[in-house]
């Protein structure tokens, strides 16, 4: 384990990382990347930033310092609704 | 949900063995935090084989770099200590909780935090970097 390697097979590069998925409605959603079904992009620990909530980027840099709340433990973002994925801490 | 204590223990003596203390009670995170002075770390340590799996090893690192030093080391094991952990969370003021994670602690007060995304797919050597960075700005 000293190499700091993804330690789950099977599973794409992005598994494990937090990310920050634009949605198409507006909603932007922070947390880490399961993986991408036909149904959509599975999350965990995931915080949901709602459309016109608040100053989105202000949103992202209190994430950023304090954390990010798991206010849904699993959470499926659809596919039409995934409009960018850029790492968190990019 | 909790592991074979058999599966945990080498993941924890990855740490102890650097000096670190665990604490595995809420009396033990009392003890050591409550009026707590001078410079602390406490270590979040878990399981996930993503982000923990780099993290142990960069704590290695870092704690054998040169420079300034801290006074107290501590640890907590989330998901299998689940009292103390939740009780060393309890100090960590408005910081979310995640895991593995690095709270660093001056007089009781959290002055740096390192979260588990700030963790993840990150090569130890350069983790390692951010802790010592942390350690010399909280000293």
């Amino acid at each position: 384990m000293a190499d700091g390697m993804v330690l789950h097979p099977g599973h794409d590069d992005l598994h494990g990382i937090t990310v920050v998925v634009a949605g198409t409605s507006g909603r932007t959603y922070v947390g880490r990347w399961h993986e991408r079904q036909p149904r959509g992009v599975v999350m965990r620990n995931v915080a949901i930033l709602e459309a016109g909530d608040g100053d989105r980027e202000e949103w992202l840099a209190k994430l950023r310092k304090f954390g990010v709340p798991d206010q849904h433990r699993t959470y499926v973002v659809p596919e039409d609704e995934c409009a960018g994925v850029e790492r968190f801490d990019g | 949900m909790s592991y074979p204590e058999m599966m945990i223990k080498p993941m924890r003596e990855d740490v102890t063995r650097l000096g670190v203390t665990e604490l595995r009670t809420v009396e033990d995170v009392d003890q050591a935090l409550g009026n707590m002075q001078g410079t602390a770390m406490v270590f979040v340590n878990s399981v996930c084989g993503c982000a923990a799996g780099g993290a142990r090893p960069a704590l290695m690192m870092a704690l054998a770099g040169e420079g300034k030093s801290l006074d107290h080391l501590y640890t907590v094991f989330a998901g299998q200590d689940l009292d103390a952990t939740a009780r060393a969370r309890s100090y960590f003021g408005e910081y979310q909780p995640s895991s593995p994670s690095f709270a660093f602690l001056k007089d009781g007060e959290v002055v740096g935090f390192i979260h588990r995304h700030q963790i993840e797919g990150r090569h130890p050597e350069d983790l390692s970097k951010v802790i010592r960075d942390q350690i010399e700005a909280v000293s």
